[in-house]
């Protein structure tokens, strides 16, 4: 038996605002019946005021999942649009009195909810699968979300980032991954925001560590499937040079493919970055 | 509020009887086996007593019996000695849906170079031979298939298998933890060359169980230290829950016909209730073939741990293979290796009964599970979807 707070009991057998709004102005979703989550958020706004006037949640999981739902949608009553996108996951598990660590990823599920919720609300384009690359296939979690909730909540280890995302918490098999994630995620000093990664925090060795690792693991898998296949010629600078091999010598599309890798690089490793053909 | 326990699979209340023949071996009767005065040498009588008990319930020797600290051991026990006394083999062979004391273990025999087939179960459950047949090899040096799942209750063909292995002359174990003291069983007639149980599961202490070892199985201890039990497993013996094992036996060996038909009564009411006031609940596992006092039912859209909370308001203690309820992320291994649906396979319960539960236990599960399931599925997204026609994620 997991050792809940009263509130998480309270919240778990009286939960608040169950049900699903008419005609809402915004819906979140997230999870699915596979990975064993899923919570729908739905709201209502006040046009003038830009206030929640009215919110209800639907979830699929255990107690704690439910009660940080309910939670939830306590503290985004009356709260302006603004004001509910301040709200974070630790807010939901203090409101809670604190979650077991194996259970935060119930309140980063609702984080993520309202998160979707407000794209939604704000006309926003939602992705209809999870952006980036997938670490745990068994869970679905992105690079992104795990840089993303390694940052927000300060996690250091493999083991807490399972804690907060499932990633890495059945077969096993992408824990190295996370951690090299994890390694790359504090290997700056103030790593806030996945925007301050940038090429100048980075010496030369990491930078080039990195962008070999990006086309190791992301970019030559990915030529390989199609028959082609990529060489790292030199790093100089900022400069890329890269050399098509196998079918990508001699396809068309081999300016868009150059053009994807330099954004890529861009998107990871920094702005600067520049990638040219041998 | 009085508990009304259902979760006899995991553990089992110790029998008055059972206690009261233990206590006297705290204080009164305290000396060790090993010694030679007579203070002690009566309690080494006694064992060898509990010894008879034991083997009377499965149809063994006596000194067919090894005294152990739980399941885990015996099964840890049983397949080390195989590997030991076959240096030369390499395979082992187990199924994907053992207890993690067998599953670990071979898994950690992977990791010292072992091969390790895992056989596969249908979507009832069932061990099918074609897939053992297909496996058995040269190099094997050991198959240890459970008796009956600890999950499910479905009893797998170890009659069959063993007389399979022994025209092959490999060796044979069987985790026989959960069916030991719930359905009759004969050594003699079970063509295995150990047999594993567990006296917590049958109304006798956790923390005591017992390997069968039958005469002429080439063994070798995993605990080595002094002469106890033969030379077959070092470690003073822990007199009074082998004492409380014995007597836990000598109790099953009697009455098991009979509680046979009465767990089976209650278990049945139980799950034809639960079925009919359910919609959207299935059983898991082959019903014709299952020990008499395991149901293992999944409720669909909902998620067993808000079940098993929402029980527990009452006093009411099940199992659920949800991965909520345990400190893993993955539901049950056994429910996967099923195929169970994904929409079902979160919201299974097991209701485990003994000779302790009474019928008006029953009734108060059969009475608030269909309220349980409404109002989780009233909160639940999948719940409602089925509800209303309205889907968004199935």
């Amino acid at each position: 038996m997991w050792d809940y707070t009263e509130k998480v009991k309270d919240h778990f057998l009286h939960p608040r605002n169950v049900g699903e709004i008419e005609n809402p102005d915004a819906v979140g979703i997230i999870g699915n019946i596979v990975c064993g989550d899923a919570l729908k958020l739905t709201f209502k706004v006040d046009r003038k005021t830009n206030r929640i006037i009215d919110v209800k949640f639907q979830t699929f999981g255990c107690a704690s999942a439910i009660a940080s739902s309910s939670v939830l949608t306590e503290l985004l009553k009356g709260k302006t649009i603004e004001e509910a996108q301040k709200i974070t996951n630790q807010d939901i598990a203090d409101y809670l009195g604190g979650l077991p660590e194996e259970k935060m990823h119930c309140s980063v599920m609702g984080k993520e909810a309202l998160e979707e919720a407000i794209k939604n609300y704000k006309g926003e384009k939602q992705p209809i699968e999870p952006q980036g690359r997938i670490i745990c296939k068994c869970f679905n979690v992105s690079e992104e979300k795990i840089r993303k909730v390694a940052q927000e909540n300060h996690l250091k280890t493999v083991e807490e980032i399972t804690n907060f995302t499932k990633a890495g918490g059945a077969c096993g098999s992408c824990l190295g991954e996370i951690e090299t994630i994890l390694k790359d995620v504090w290997s700056t000093k103030e790593p806030i925001k996945i925007e301050a990664r940038s090429i100048k925090k980075r010496t030369n060795l990491q930078k080039i560590a990195l962008i070999q690792d990006i086309l190791e693991r992301e970019i030559r898998p990915s030529l390989q499937a199609d028959g082609g296949d990529i060489e790292l010629i030199d790093i100089e600078g900022n400069k890329v040079i890269v050399g098509f091999r196998a079918m990508c010598v001699s396809c068309p599309m081999g300016g868009i493919t150059l053009k994807s890798i330099e954004d890529k690089l861009k998107e990871v490793v920094g702005e600067e970055i520049m990638v040219v053909e041998e | 509020m009085k508990t009304l326990y259902f979760d006899n699979n995991a553990t089992t209340q110790v029998a008055q009887e059972v206690l009261d023949s233990m206590l006297p071996y705290f204080r009164e009767f305290y000396g060790n086996p090993s010694s030679m005065h007579t203070f002690g040498g009566q309690i080494y009588r006694k064992i060898e007593e509990a010894r008879e008990q034991v083997a009377l319930l499965i149809g063994s020797d006596p000194d067919e019996i090894i005294f152990t600290s739980c399941g885990t051991e015996s099964n840890n026990t049983a397949i080390m000695s195989a590997i030991e006394t076959n240096p030369t083999k390499k395979h082992v062979i187990t199924t994907k849906v053992e207890h993690p004391a067998v599953l670990n273990f071979c898994k950690h025999l992977s990791r010292k170079g072992y091969r390790v087939t895992y056989l596969p179960v249908d979507s009832k459950g069932r061990l099918e031979i074609d897939s053992l047949l297909q496996v058995i090899d040269d190099d094997l040096a050991l198959v240890s298939i459970m008796h009956a799942n600890n999950e499910t209750g479905v009893i797998f063909p170890i009659e069959k298998i063993g007389h399979i292995l022994k025209e092959r002359k490999v060796v044979f174990h069987t985790d026989a933890v959960q069916i030991v003291g719930k359905l009759p069983i004969n050594v003699k007639d079970l063509p295995v060359d150990m047999l594993t149980l567990s006296g917590h599961k049958i109304h006798a202490p956790k923390g005591i169980g017992a390997l069968y070892v039958r005469k002429g199985t080439r063994f070798y201890p995993y605990l080595i230290g002094g002469h106890q039990e033969n030379g077959r497993r070092a470690g003073t013996e822990n007199v009074a829950f082998i004492i409380g094992l014995g007597k836990a036996c000598e109790i099953a060996a009697k009455s098991i016909q009979k509680e046979v038909g009465f767990v089976k009564h209650l278990r049945d009411k139980l799950e034809n209730s639960l079925l009919s006031n359910c919609p959207d609940a299935s059983i898991n596992g082959d019903k014709e073939n299952r020990l008499p006092n395991t149901s293992n039912i999944s409720f669909e859209f909902v998620e067993g741990e808000a079940i098993l909370l929402l029980l527990n308001e009452y006093g009411i203690c099940a199992s659920s293979g949800s991965a909520c309820t345990s400190g893993s992320l993955e539901p049950s291994h056994v429910l996967r290796a099923m195929g169970v649906r994904n929409t079902a396979i979160h919201g299974s319960v097991r209701f485990s009964l003994s000779r302790y539960n009474q019928e008006r236990e029953v009734d108060k599960v059969i009475e608030v599970m269909p309220e349980i399931i409404k109002n989780l599925r009233l909160i639940s997204p999948f719940g409602q979807e089925r509800l209303t026609g309205k889907g968004y994620a199935s």
